[in-house]
């Protein structure tokens, strides 16, 4: 298929993980309605609220019990270190107190292994949670996709779409996992941490303290600068993938003119842009955290001389530095982290705006409980002042009036474009008429169901669409729980059986992505069989075989009359026959209909037809032949 | 990583400088709880507040010296890692574009936009990491091992007891985590293409009104990609909360031991909390080192598809010693040639001979299994016949240089492919030093004149990227207007006229037929319309000439010309 790769293109870098806090020194991306879309986020994970519950009780108990070890580790020191004091002025009978330091170790370790039993059932149940509500998530995406109407594919690139399928409902399944029961364990943290550095010293809590505003203010200082050059960063990595993407997708053009100097030399250009900015990006990011780590050693420092003075004083104990530096370290902890969960969630909610985005694209709207399905549809259509285009002010096709009998032969004739997609559209109602009216079997189509109207229809286009899987399995695609004699018969009048059997597996072939295992004229000859087995009253047939040898093609055009025996059938006519014995010919200019009529009446009209007949077809056929 | 040694060589001093600071930053970081261990032991214990005030100051020496390295090691390292990145990005792509069209088939196109874009990221963010993470934890692993067995070697014992039990628990899951996260990423892909057959097939499954099908075949893949990430996910929360555990256990040894032996006067209280330090700094950088495995196997994927492309030779070479013909007259022989594509058992062409004169429109013609764009794309040399030769002006094509071969060319594809840049500069792709009065010519001669001067900046038009924002026949028509540009000895259209409507299309070829009267046209065509005033046609049909001759000629005497013009224009044409 021809649009095969228009989603490989390199996205522009994003997604690069890596070390260190998320999202520090990166450009954010905003969501536009920020609490509308958190809350719609939010209702995602209604389901699970009990989940959600013991989470929070779990991340709480296994957090507060952290925070209560420094402490109580420090006992164990403070023991140690009395004791040792003790002996070393000579304290008769001093020692250790070997009974004490063991039951606060024992306490220790019950504190441990509860804590890690809790964050890891934490953990656990909210990979749960979050797996479960971006699977609901894209089931929502899949049934939407089926619900939207096909204005809605033509006017959005498959790429837009597929991010938003992956890459954005993957963003939003990594910050649930982590970045909730981060935010609770760090705000626990914090308040926690604080209070026990409290307890054990406020001078030197203060201390800590006044380190934050240095870290807060360095932190703000270069990641403003930072995001100034990933902004840049990421607006020329982008300029040199596209150029990449160009420059290879056109790789015969560049080589037959010999442009390969000119090629290189702007992608030099470019990638030494990329360099410029992409060390300093690089760099400035990259002093933060050495730079915070500083300021973390300073309070270190800071702790270390203060506690050692008050300690000699007997202000404090040993134990209690030991338990203080600790906390110091613990407490810078999760304020970065809440610095980068903070642009994690603007992120995330971006994303999961993008998703509801797409949720919220208007409908096809719903088949009436009354809507009418036909059991045994005739193939008669009519067209009454049908007046239609994609852009309302630019009509393609005005006032069209069409009777077509069960049976007939229509031909739509024309340069290729966009014209032949049209009428597809409508009579499928792919896309719905401006005004007018279009009726099957006296119907309008408006009041049918509309699967059961596309059913009623078959397509065989020049671009096949088969999808990954076996031969067998997509021909039966036009028709649910067909037979295998079914199938093959259905091959065999397609002519397709006959190569069907050549392959080593035969109808068991499976059909790659590309598909590269049969030709392009092979692959027509499959979704010709798939619309015999689906036998449909009306055929939507494109008679321009490009890209097949005269063999093949002349097994499709035999495939194809057998197809139309006894079906109203549209035919995109390339040949001279089909004309000839069309009961009504369509002209179509610029994705127009200009005229319609029979070839006696077209002729005589002397227009657009006449013209392109005795130019294409025949003046110099009947000249050169004589 | 180390693959591309090469590449890295240039960097490799600032690499190993950068290590070198990793190292004093390290060293830096570890001589921190050494210090404050000494306040403990000499300062508190002896209530020398002098000592603990002039340690503290050597204390902040040191944090100084280490901010100071880290910082230079920060400037240096993004410096060379970017800088390796843009090398390598230029090495490959400056690679693929020596590339001939048999080497892209190979690849894939996208797959080798790709290997230039993120897989070259990929790698240079590899680089980095290599340099400050995987250097800075095994440095700190050692540095803290050595500085704990200075401390007290008996009691690093305990530590180094317990070492292997860690790694055998990061090796477990690293061994479990592999191969899931590999199927994992197949459980992607397997979504992705679903929903890309669905996107591209959306009309079909309408059609068939199949969306129910399709849904439930995208809710298999969705449940099956869930229920691995969970798997995944399961082993990887186990990892953190039974590190820690296991992280805290070591201290609480270390301070059970530690007291026996400070009980025992062995240790010094200071020594042991400089030591709990250490062993937390030993511990976590080991942490980091598994993470850095995880990443290991994607980055050698990259490492090995970058390669792949880099030791490619391309098919097509330039003779060690070309010939050149003065502006030659454009005639083309092929004599007995004979071309497979690579991998094919049988050849697209066998034994074709003809010879296309200046002045003079050779046809081709034929089903495409019958190699008819084959013949246009073996002219600049894409590929090299197997057996056989073609010549230009009585030389041999293989024994010119690519760039004079196509200077004599005049090539237009099938798919027209436009640049990003304006008209002009598209125009002039065929000939950079043409004049502006030659590019109107051309413009013109392609009948592209009357809708570059609709729009406001006639020849400055933005052209987008792939030529998003002009029409199929303006593309073709631009397409040809760089062509006509260049006045080339021959002309080789494929078939190119397939977007214009039938007024533009007839004025196109008698402006052409004009412009290029004294040149050689090669037509591969698809219609038989456009060729019946050829003065030679030839037909092909698997590979082998069916047929040559006249359009009058062919339709007395050849029966497979006689079939196609009947399958175009019904059995009465005949």
């Amino acid at each position: 298929m021809s649009t095969k790769n228009e989603n490989r293109g390199p996205s522009a870098g994003r997604g690069h993980g890596g070390f260190g806090p998320r999202g520090i020194g990166r450009p954010v991306e905003k969501a536009k309605d920020f609490k509308g879309s958190l809350r719609r986020l939010l209702g995602y994970m209604r389901p699970h609220q009990l989940s959600l519950v013991f989470v929070l009780i779990l991340t709480i108990l296994s957090t507060v019990f952290n925070i209560f070890s420094p402490k109580i580790m420090g006992q164990a020191t403070t023991v140690l270190f009395e004791g040792m004091l003790a002996k070393m002025r000579g304290v008769p009978g001093a020692s250790i107190d070997f009974e004490a330091v063991g039951r606060i170790l024992m306490l220790l370790a019950g504190l441990y292994v509860i804590s890690a039993i809790f964050s890891y059932l934490q953990q656990l149940l909210m990979v749960n949670v979050s797996q479960k509500t971006v699977y609901t998530m894209r089931e929502d995406i899949s049934s939407k996709l089926s619900k939207l109407p096909l204005k809605y594919y033509d006017a959005t690139t498959h790429g837009e779409i597929l991010s938003r399928v992956t890459n954005d409902v993957d963003t939003v399944s990594q910050s649930l996992q982590q970045s909730v029961t981060q935010v609770i364990t760090s705000l626990i943290s914090i308040i926690g941490v604080l209070i026990m550095m409290l307890t054990i010293s406020p001078v030197m809590t203060l201390i800590t303290l006044g380190m934050l505003p240095v870290s807060a203010f360095i932190s703000i200082f270069i990641a403003r600068r930072s995001q100034k050059y990933f902004i840049r960063q990421q607006k020329i990595l982008g300029e040199l993938n596209g150029h990449v993407e160009e420059i290879l997708t056109g790789h015969t053009i560049v080589k037959a003119y010999g442009l390969e100097e000119d090629a290189v030399a702007q992608f030099v250009r470019v990638n030494d842009q990329l360099y410029d900015t992409g060390w300093k990006a690089q760099f400035v990011s990259g002093t933060i955290m050495p730079l915070i780590n500083f300021v973390g050693n300073i309070g270190y420092v800071a702790i270390a001389v203060v506690g050692g003075i008050f300690t000699s004083r007997g202000m404090i104990t040993i134990g209690d530095i030991q338990a203080f530096i600790q906390y110091s370290r613990q407490f810078t902890m999760p304020i970065t982290q809440m610095a980068s969960i903070a642009n994690v969630l603007q992120s995330t909610v971006a994303a999961a705006e993008r998703v509801f985005e797409l949720l919220d694209e208007e409908e096809e709207p719903e088949d009436d409980h009354q809507a009418v399905v036909l059991t045994n549809p005739r193939g008669e259509i009519q067209m009454q002042d049908v007046s239609f285009g994609y852009d309302p002010a630019k009509p393609v096709i005005k006032n069209l009036n069409l009777q077509v009998q069960p049976g007939q032969l229509v031909a739509i004739v024309g340069p290729t474009g966009a014209g032949k997609t049209t009428l597809v559209n409508l009579l499928m109602r792919f896309y719905d008429v401006g005004e007018g009216s279009i009726t099957f079997d006296g119907h309008n189509i408006m009041n049918l169901n509309r699967g059961n109207l596309r059913t009623m229809f078959g397509m065989v286009l020049q671009d096949t669409w088969l999808f990954e899987g076996t031969i067998k399995e997509n021909i039966a695609y036009g028709r649910q729980g067909a037979s295998e004699e079914e199938i093959i018969s259905a091959a065999k009048a397609a002519h397709a059986d006959h190569f069907i059997r050549t392959l080593p597996e035969g109808y068991d072939t499976i059909l790659g992505e590309d598909a590269s295992s049969i030709s392009q004229g092979q692959r027509q000859l499959l979704t010709i069989a798939r619309a015999i087995l689906a036998d449909p009253a009306v055929l939507i047939l494109d008679e321009a075989t490009s890209s097949v040898d005269t063999r093949t093609e002349r097994l499709i055009q035999e495939a194809m009359a057998k197809l139309m025996e006894g079906r109203t059938s549209f035919v995109i006519a390339h040949r001279l026959s089909t004309i000839l014995d069309a009961d009504r010919i369509l002209v179509i200019n610029h994705g127009e209909i200009v005229e319609q009529g029979t070839h006696g009446e077209l002729l005589a009209q002397g227009g657009f037809y006449a013209e392109l007949y005795n130019s294409q077809f025949v003046a110099e056929l009947a000249h050169e032949v004589g | 990583m180390w693959k591309l040694r090469e590449h890295i060589k240039p960097f490799l001093p600032a690499a190993l400088f950068v290590m070198f600071l990793v190292f004093l930053e390290v060293m830096a970081t570890l001589r921190l709880p050494d210090l404050m261990s000494e306040i403990v032991d000499q300062g508190i214990a002896r209530g020398n507040i002098a000592l603990i005030w002039k340690t503290g100051g050597l204390m902040l020496a040191v944090a100084l010296g280490g901010v100071f390295c880290a910082i230079l090691g920060a400037f240096i390292a993004s410096r060379a890692s970017t800088g390796f990145g843009r090398d390598l990005r230029k090495a490959v792509f400056t690679k693929v574009e020596d590339f001939a069209p048999q080497e892209f088939n190979k690849f894939g196109t996208a797959s080798l936009i790709t290997r230039t874009t993120n897989d070259v990221q990929q790698m240079q963010m590899m680089f980095l990491l290599s340099m400050r993470m995987a250097v800075r934890a095994p440095l700190m692993a050692i540095g803290g091992v050595l500085m704990v067995v200075k401390k007290d070697a008996r009691l690093a014992l305990i530590l180094l007891a317990l070492l292997p039990v860690i790694a055998l628990i990061v090796g477990f899951v690293i061994l479990k985590g592999i191969p899931l996260f590999k199927s994992l990423q197949a459980k992607l892909d397997r979504l992705n293409l679903v929903l890309r057959e669905q996107l591209m097939g959306v009309r079909v499954i309408r059609a068939f009104d199949r969306d129910l099908y399709e849904q439930e075949r995208f809710g298999e893949a969705n449940l099956d990609l869930t229920n691995t990430t969970l798997k995944v996910n399961r082993i990887m929360v186990t990892m953190m909360p039974l590190m820690s555990l296991l992280t805290n256990f070591v201290s609480i040894a270390i301070i059970w031991v530690g007291s026996k032996r400070i009980d025992a006067g062995l240790m010094q209280v200071g020594d042991m909390m400089a030591f709990l330090q250490y062993s937390m700094q030993i511990l976590w950088s080991l942490m980091m080192l598994s993470m850095l495995f995880v990443m290991l196997p994607r980055a050698s994927a990259s490492a090995d598809r970058i390669l792949e492309v880099l030791e490619t030779t391309p098919s097509i070479q330039d003779p060690p010693q070309p010939q050149t013909i003065d502006m030659g007259h454009g005639v083309l022989a092929f004599e007995n040639v004979t071309f497979a594509y690579p991998g094919a058992d049988t050849p697209v062409l066998s034994n074709l001979s003809f010879t296309a004169k200046p002045g003079e429109m050779t046809a081709i013609i034929g089903g495409t299994g019958s190699g008819k764009s084959t013949v246009l794309d073996l002219i600049p040399r894409f590929y090299d016949p197997q057996s056989g030769r073609i010549t230009l002006d009585g030389v041999d094509i293989r024994d010119l240089t690519q760039t004079e071969l196509r200077s004599y060319l005049g090539y237009v594809p099938q798919q027209a492919v436009l640049f990003s840049g304006t008209i002009e500069s598209n125009i002039r792709g065929g000939k950079q030093s043409a004049t502006d009065e030659e590019v109107a010519e051309a413009a013109r001669v392609a009948q592209a004149i009357e809708f570059i001067e609709e729009r406001e900046e006639g020849y400055d038009s933005y052209i987008a990227q792939g030529g998003t924002n002009v029409s199929g026949g303006q593309k073709q028509r631009l397409s040809i207007a760089r062509a006509v540009v260049r006045q080339p000895q021959v002309y080789l259209l494929d078939d190119t006229f397939s977007a214009l409507d039938y007024k533009t299309d007839a004025k196109l070829r008698t402006e052409l037929a004009k412009s290029a009267k004294d040149s050689t046209v090669i037509v591969v065509a698809q219609r038989v319309s456009t060729i019946l005033h050829a003065d030679q046609i030839i037909v092909l049909e698997d590979g082998k000439v069916a047929g040559r001759g006249t359009h009058a000629e062919l339709l007395a005497n050849c029966e497979v010309y006689k079939e196609i013009v009947a399958s175009q224009y019904g059995e009465e044409a005949v």
